[in-house]
């Protein structure tokens, strides 16, 4: 599909919350953008047609968090296939976090990001700096370089930003360059060598547990810091019920503050950890909680009080996998289950259509200040086409991801991205054989 | 098998039945324990490795003795180090191990879950010798069946074999550190499973969420605990939980959680026993003239312990339930 071509995408029923748009509509792209998205139109001679007939099109999913491993850990994953893997599951952009080795605290690693994802040609790869030199939480980073080469934001995610008065800094200065910092909150201290939630199923495992209160606490100091230094926060990957009414009382007082959840703490508890059998697919960072905050992160999602899902896209190879769960690397893949995997809300009535893809649209690119999320005029033509019905069996072999890691795997899920399009190339289509 | 079960992870998820199993058998093996020619040939043939990850010389001895009664030929491979210093993950180690044919797999690991892990990815039978915080089994089981002799020589039949239907009704105080205890773990399951009421003691800092849970009351207070209880499981006091910091040190620790002749004396039932799955800190959870004293039965755990080993091995490596006539089924 060349660049200039006409592209229309017919049948298809278009779900753009941005614009309020719900209903069976053509989306019309021209010249990588989108032209027109009418109710019907005459096709020009010549012009490509996509049937979206039975499926959703609505704007290309937007992931806030994702890490895509290079440089430094490309066994596993590299930026092509962290943004192969994108595309598959609907995301026509991801913010590809900065603990790589080295950390994305300068320019030059930015840049070679942001090549290696013009190489690819696939998802839009959007880099977040560091918040602190080598993420080690002493020194600030330099937010000006980040933002210049192309960070969209900063954080030291994987880690905690655990001195206070960094945090405040870290805060201020950024307002500077108009940079928001997604942090990860965990009172290290509080986690200690806790390797899974501290609960009832911890207590059965022998685990030892992280308490609900080891984020808490930091959620609750970084939104004070927030009313004090008027800076820009998102929290990552929220996961405790504590966590999410600190942050609806937080957005009740005016406070700028947005949130993400991911779908496996949307959808998954700690007793999925002691029903696996101490599988270290279900071992992340933070932990899968109990049912209680899984209930309290759905309403929350629901109500907006957590703006976007996201999800902390974490690829390990067997070698950080494969062994006793203490000794295992947090994390799990996630791009190509995410919308299967939230769809299933939808489907048990917590969640409306429109809101779950306005969590993965319009939310995310809100928070972050992004183009995209929207089908209006003029727009680039970043497209999802997800089948609603589409049902597969998650097998991680067949992932494109370099990684395995993922707790749904052998499990039958329903939802599909069957294109995607980036400025208005095929990116992604679903073959017959992999359905 | 162990009813349903090829393996021996642990006691939460064995019935009833599974654990009366384990402990009618351990009965006949303890009478050819005491023989004077302690040798039967009902595993002859058999290889047993005992895989140990953490230092253990009860349990590795007892499971060592248990095999070669049973002449089995037990075999040691120990490891200091975990995998993740040793450069070897434990699934290759297992593999390792596996290519050898063993039948069964004895694993003592400080990562929970580690038993369970092995069992996945081998062949052969696999016994957990105690995973991190999580189980014990074999501690668990002879505990019971130590349990239940105690309770039917108070019943005043000395010298019948054990009656298991005994534990139900029963009180059961397990004192010290639960968070950190693989024993009072066991312990509990076992013991809810056969009926017996459970009270779990210690400091609220040793004390993991959940425990109401799994049918246990919680106390924080040790002569509460111990109103009243048929029998008293006093863990041991790791030291490097001093400090952790979970207990201020082993003086305070001691005065508020330790059992001395004094307490015993003015709280505890006349009939209650006491037992400690050893190695004991004299002085910290256990003064030495209650460790020695009349309601200690900590060395008839230890001997249980061989007896209800011979029974686990025996019929993981295939054997029938009556080891009494039919040794040639093993």
């Amino acid at each position: 599909m060349s660049h200039d071509e006409i592209v229309f995408i017919e049948g298809g029923r278009v779900i753009d919350p941005a614009s309020g748009t719900d209903g069976v509509r053509t989306v019309v792209v021209r010249e990588g953008r989108i032209a027109e998205v009418v109710e019907r139109l005459e096709r020009p001679r010549g012009a490509r047609v996509i049937d979206a007939r039975g499926k959703w099109v609505t704007p290309g999913l937007l992931d806030l968090h994702v890490h895509l491993r290079e440089p430094g850990h490309e066994y596993k994953e590299t930026v092509a296939s962290g943004a192969r893997a994108a595309v598959a599951g609907g995301f026509t952009a991801v913010c590809a976090m900065p603990n790589t080795v080295p950390v994305n605290d300068n320019a030059s690693v930015t840049e070679l990001i942001l090549a290696r994802a013009a190489a690819a040609g696939l998802a839009r790869v959007y880099p977040v700096g560091a918040i602190s030199k080598g993420s080690k939480g002493e020194e600030l980073a330099e937010y000006g370089e980040l933002r210049g080469a192309g960070c969209v934001a900063l954080s030291d995610d994987g880690k905690p930003v655990m001195s206070s008065a960094l945090m405040r800094r870290a805060l201020e200065y950024a307002r500077a360059f108009g940079l928001p910092l997604t942090v990860h909150e965990e009172d290290l201290g509080l986690v200690g060598k806790g390797v899974m939630h501290e609960g009832p199923a911890a207590t059965r495992l022998g685990l030892k547990g992280v308490p609900a209160a080891s984020e808490e606490v930091m959620v609750s100091r970084d939104l004070a810091l927030v009313e004090l230094t008027g800076g820009r926060l998102h929290i990552a990957h929220l996961s405790t019920a504590g966590a999410v009414r600190a942050v609806r009382e937080a957005k009740r007082r005016g406070l700028s503050v947005t949130a993400e959840v991911t779908p496996h703490h949307l959808t998954l508890t700690d007793e999925d950890v002691a029903r696996s059998g101490y599988d270290p697919s279900f071992k992340m960072n933070p932990p899968l909680r109990s049912a209680e905050d899984v209930r309290a992160l759905r309403e929350g999602l629901a109500d907006g009080t957590i703006d976007c899902i996201a999800t902390d896209h974490a690829p390990h190879s067997a070698v950080e996998k494969d062994l006793e769960f203490d000794a295992a690397a947090n994390g799990i893949v996630g791009l190509e289950t995410a919308f299967p995997v939230c769809l299933a809300l939808v489907r048990e009535g917590l969640l409306g259509e429109r809101r779950l893809i306005e969590a993965l649209t319009a939310s995310p690119a809100r928070a972050f200040g992004l183009p995209g999320g929207s089908l209006a005029r003029g727009a680039p033509a970043d497209l999802a086409l997800l089948d609603p019905g589409l049902e597969w069996r998650c097998d991680p072999a067949r992932f494109h991801s370099k990684s395995r890691n993922s707790p749904w795997k052998g499990r039958a899920l329903v939802g599909r991205c069957t294109h995607a399009l980036v400025g208005g190339r095929l990116v992604h289509e679903l073959g017959e054989g992999a359905r | 098998m162990i009813g349903r079960h090829r393996h021996l992870i642990g006691l939460e998820h064995l019935s009833r039945e599974e654990l009366l199993s384990v402990l009618e058998l351990s009965t006949s093996m303890k009478e050819v324990l005491r023989r004077p020619l302690k040798k039967v040939p009902t595993l002859r043939g058999k290889a047993v490795v005992n895989l140990f990850f953490e230092a253990s010389t009860r349990t590795r001895t007892s499971f060592e003795t248990a095999a070669k009664i049973l002449s089995a030929d037990a075999v040691n491979w120990s490891s200091s180090t975990s995998s993740v210093t040793k450069g070897e993950t434990l699934v290759d180690t297992a593999r390792n191990i596996e290519a050898m044919h063993p039948d069964i797999l004895i694993i003592r690991h400080p990562a929970s879950g580690a038993p369970q892990l092995v069992a996945d990815r081998v062949g052969c039978a696999v016994v957990s010798a105690g995973d991190g915080a999580h189980e014990h089994p074999s501690q668990g089981l002879l505990d019971l069946y130590t349990l239940a002799e105690y309770f039917t020589a108070a019943a005043g039949r000395k010298d019948a074999a054990p009656d298991f239907g005994l534990l139900a009704g029963k009180t059961v105080a397990i004192v010290g550190d639960v968070s950190h205890s693989r024993v009072a773990r066991s312990d509990l399951f076992g013991l809810r499973t056969l009926g017996a009421h459970v009270r779990l003691c210690g400091p609220p800092t040793m004390m993991p969420p959940g425990l109401e849970a799994l049918g246990a009351s919680v106390h924080h207070h040790l002569q509460e605990a111990v109103k009243d209880a048929d029998a008293i499981v006093m863990l041991r006091i790791q030291h490097e939980r001093i400090g952790d910091p979970l207990i201020p040190g082993t003086r305070e620790y001691s005065k508020f959680w330790g059992l001395n002749e004094k307490k015993v004396a003015e709280w505890l039932a006349p009939a209650c026993c006491i037992l400690h799955p050893g190695p004991i800190n004299r002085g910290v959870e256990l003064s030495p003239e209650v460790a020695d004293g009349p309601r200690s039965v900590i060395l008839d755990q230890v001997e249980n312990g061989v007896a209800v080993r011979m029974a686990i091995l025996y019929l993981l490596a295939g054997g029938a339930q009556d080891a009494g006539q039919g040794g040639a089924r093993a």
